[in-house]
């Protein structure tokens, strides 16, 4: 409506750029984050990832056949190939500008020319990646060294994902801790949300002493700091038998989860017709039928939205999991504090650290991608008074 | 037993267990224990309901009180004993060696840096985004992607940040975005432009938002239309110095941002700089923050009367007048609400200092410090004592939210 007296507003283009500029500059961060998981680690320490998506002009250092690879013609070894499809090469989509076979001069030379490496010795490279390599001694083993310039084209790759959920070998493999995230996420997800709805079907409907200062108190415990509670819930789960372990940490989100669920309900459920129950109670429904038959499937958008929210909360969380979950085996070990590890040990790995990183990212993701219309009805009758 | 199949079973036994606890509760008192018939039919109804509430409410004040509500007092008493001397009393000894220690004074002055600047930012920024976004048509996808960082862990997003701050030693290509366009800039005029110029109007903006902020907290007091008690007024005078004092901070570094001599050329290690790696750290926050600030904030914009701001354009208000005239105006209890719940979310940032930097250099955290004491030097004591000056500072806003609870329901 900033243009409602019919003059158009000048500052439309405006605008556009700057949301244009700000989603840019939000998405930039996973962005690479993506892109590097799917670069070898070459790649990555090579050219920053924004280079990836356009052809790079690099140096290689090739090899041409050596010993084994060369025949004897007029008294000469030749050695013939190509240095772009044989092992090693940058594969056959390069496109080489020029060579040189000495580190001082890496580009001295233009494609099809022919190259003196001193000694007696040859070397024609064409743009195919063929060449022919002449030498009147026997050539060594290993054959003659070239540096080849060439612009390779953006090229990635699924290794990275293969290593991280089925081939790698310890901290690099995820499969374990991906398992055990959603061991401790699901059940730590539906439990909260039954207790809470009973709760919040008193709170809301229910005519007892007490219960305005009950929701006071479950607004106060909404913004108590976890941090609180660590110490003294550990001392607890050990004391009890409970230990360390999955029926610790699931006890631990159930209970750290339970405000903001009765929170979230109750306030949905104050604002159902009251009609609807008036009827039923008429009708001679019990409070417990009125609450199945007819609270609980209108409630559905606030028991996903609380949903949503538990469960992007303990997909995500590490604190709670390496007080309550991970003993000193590592057996339990969930995805975040996996990630927390490798950085320790592989900070400079980043082809192992951004595959990990997605692994751990995507679901939550997909998730909130799905089901974002309800994660945004929950956040709005959380916050909002 | 496969972790799996104990997840299924839980499951199984928790949603069993709590329908079959509310069902067989209910058919008791029913059935049993206050038939509604017979002699006494209508006395037992009355009294059934008065039972009822307690049986649907039991599970969860169970929980709560175990969960929540107990780990707050035996927190604040282990905060007042000592675990080696067998959990005897020792006063506020826990308290004396706490204070004495650099590292948690670091930590208090990072985490006042961390409550000013994050939630300033992500609510700036999400206003911003919330404003821009709402009468164009691609709103709702602009929105759904900076909305997207939430869905994000605090870990997943530290690697996200730790790639983007890398560091290569000097004759290596850089691979973190930031070096890259650091080693752009050699002194030139752009430089002077971009590392100088720019975060002084910045600087400049927020002194002048935080001194307006000053004028209206001390204004009531001067011109005598101040309401409430001494308390408030009290209130007012403490929230007017902070605020001087930010603007005094602002505008020393102002000067001290002309006199540095920036090390041009030279990759540098981001999250070793200190103070500075701060702001590297809260980066990420205001990244994830920034799309909840958007949501609420784009919302309570949509909630505005249309008639305001019909009736200020037929008045002749240009755009910026009519967002910060009639708009903000309308939806400062929003703002307010989400100040407060990015200072929460502040007031326990965690994750992201342990992963990044683990306190080191500089970058300590009250919550990454609690952490420290409780599970890497085993010191329940000064643990406690940490993390009740955490729920000191929580519980201005616990009072505020309880406060707003009780006056809307009434």
């Amino acid at each position: 409506m900033d243009n409602i007296a019919g003059k158009k507003s000048g500052l439309t283009w405006a605008v556009h750029l700057s949301v244009l500029l700000l989603v840019m500059l939000w998405l930039f961060p996973t962005v690479g984050l993506f892109i590097s998981s799917f670069r070898t680690a070459d790649q990555i320490s090579g050219s920053g990832w924004w280079n990836s998506l356009f052809p790079t002009e690099q140096t290689i250092q090739l090899r041409t056949g050596g010993r084994d690879a060369a025949v004897q013609e007029n008294g000469l070894y030749v050695v013939e190939g190509n240095l772009l499809t044989d092992e090693g090469g940058p594969g056959a989509a390069a496109d080489i500008s020029a060579f040189g076979v000495s580190s001082r001069a890496v580009g001295a030379f233009k494609v099809g020319e022919t190259a003196e490496a001193g000694e007696g010795e040859t070397l024609t490279l064409n743009d195919d990646g063929s060449y022919r390599y002449t030498s009147v001694e026997e050539p060594g083993r290993r054959g003659q060294r070239v540096f080849v310039t060439a612009e390779t084209p953006p090229e990635f790759t699924t290794g990275n994902y293969s290593t991280i959920l089925f081939s790698g070998f310890g901290n690099d493999n995820m499969s374990k801790a991906f398992f055990n995230t959603l061991t401790v996420t699901i059940p730590a997800t539906i439990i909260p949300i039954l207790i809470a709805a009973f709760a919040a079907y008193a709170l809301a409907w229910m005519d007892f002493p007490g219960r305005a200062l009950l929701i006071a108190a479950v607004v106060a415990l909404l913004v108590v700091p976890l941090q609180l509670a660590l110490i003294p819930l550990l001392k607890l789960h050990l004391g009890i038998g409970i230990g360390k372990g999955y029926l610790g940490v699931w006890l631990a989100h159930t209970g750290f989860g339970l405000p903001l669920a009765i929170y979230l309900l109750r306030n949905y459920m104050v604002g159902l017709p009251r009609d609807i129950i008036e009827n039923a109670k008429v009708d001679g429904a019990t409070d417990f039928q009125i609450f199945t038959k007819i609270i609980l499937p209108l409630s559905f958008p606030a028991l996903a939205s609380f949903a949503i929210f538990q469960f992007l909360w303990t997909w995500n969380d590490l604190l709670v999991a390496k007080v309550f979950l991970i003993d000193a085996t590592g057996e339990t070990t969930v995805m975040t504090n996996q990630i927390v590890e490798l950085l320790g040990t592989r900070g400079g790995n980043w082809e192992i650290l951004a595959t990990a990183a997605f692994v751990s990212i995507a679901v939550p993701l997909i998730v909130f991608f799905a089901m974002q219309r309800y994660l945004v009805r929950g956040l709005l009758a959380g916050s909002v008074k | 037993m496969h972790p799996a199949f104990q997840g299924l079973l839980t499951i199984v036994v928790g949603v069993g267990g709590c329908v079959a606890y509310f069902y067989f509760s209910n058919q008791f008192l029913d059935k049993v224990l206050l038939p509604p018939k017979g002699p006494n039919a209508g006395r037992n109804i009355n009294r059934a309901n008065q039972i009822r509430p307690w049986l649907f409410l039991f599970p969860a004040v169970f929980a709560l009180g175990l969960y929540l509500a107990y780990p707050v007092f035996e927190t604040l008493r282990l905060s007042l004993t000592d675990r080696d001397q067998g959990g005897a009393f020792v006063g506020l000894a826990n308290y004396n060696q706490m204070f004495s220690e650099p590292k948690f004074w670091e930590a208090m002055r990072n985490n006042m840096l961390w409550l000013i600047v994050v939630p300033a930012a992500s609510t700036g920024f999400g206003l911003l985004a919330a404003q821009l976004t709402d009468r164009i048509a691609w709103g709702s996808l602009a929105k759904s992607l900076v909305f997207m960082p939430m869905a994000i862990s605090f870990v997943g997003a530290s690697v996200i940040f730790k790639l983007i701050y890398d560091t290569r030693p000097e004759d290596q290509e850089q691979i973190g975005i930031l070096n890259a366009i650091w080693l752009q800039f050699d002194g030139g005029i752009g430089s002077v432009l971009f590392l100088k110029l720019f975060p002084v109007l910045i600087l400049l903006a927020f002194a002048a938002m935080v001194a307006y902020v000053a004028w209206l907290l001390i204004r009531p007091l001067t011109d005598g239309s101040a309401k409430g008690g001494a308390v408030i007024s009290i209130l007012r005078l403490v929230g007017g110095a902070v605020a001087a004092w930010i603007v005094f901070l602002s505008l020393r570094s102002i000067i001290n941002i002309f006199g540095a001599e920036l090390p041009y050329g030279a990759p540098q290690t981001w999250l070793t700089l200190p103070f500075y790696n701060n702001f590297f750290l809260m980066v990420v926050l205001i990244w994830i923050q920034t799309g909840f600030a958007m949501v609420i904030l784009s919302a309570a914009l949509r909630g505005i009367p249309e008639e305001t701001v019909e009736a200020a354009i037929v008045d002749g208000a240009n755009p910026f007048q009519i967002f910060f005239k009639i708009k903000v105006p309308q939806i400062m209890s929003t703002i307010v609400v989400v100040w407060t719940t990015i200072t929460l979310v502040v007031l326990k940032v965690f994750d992201i200092v342990f992963a990044m930097t683990n306190g080191q250099w500089e970058t300590q955290v009250l919550a990454n410090y609690m952490f420290d004491k409780l599970f890497r030097a085993s010191d329940w004591g000064v643990g406690s004592a940490s993390a009740i000056i955490i729920m000191l500072l929580v519980s201005p806003i616990l009072v505020w939210n309880v406060y707003q609870a009780r006056k809307e329901m009434r």
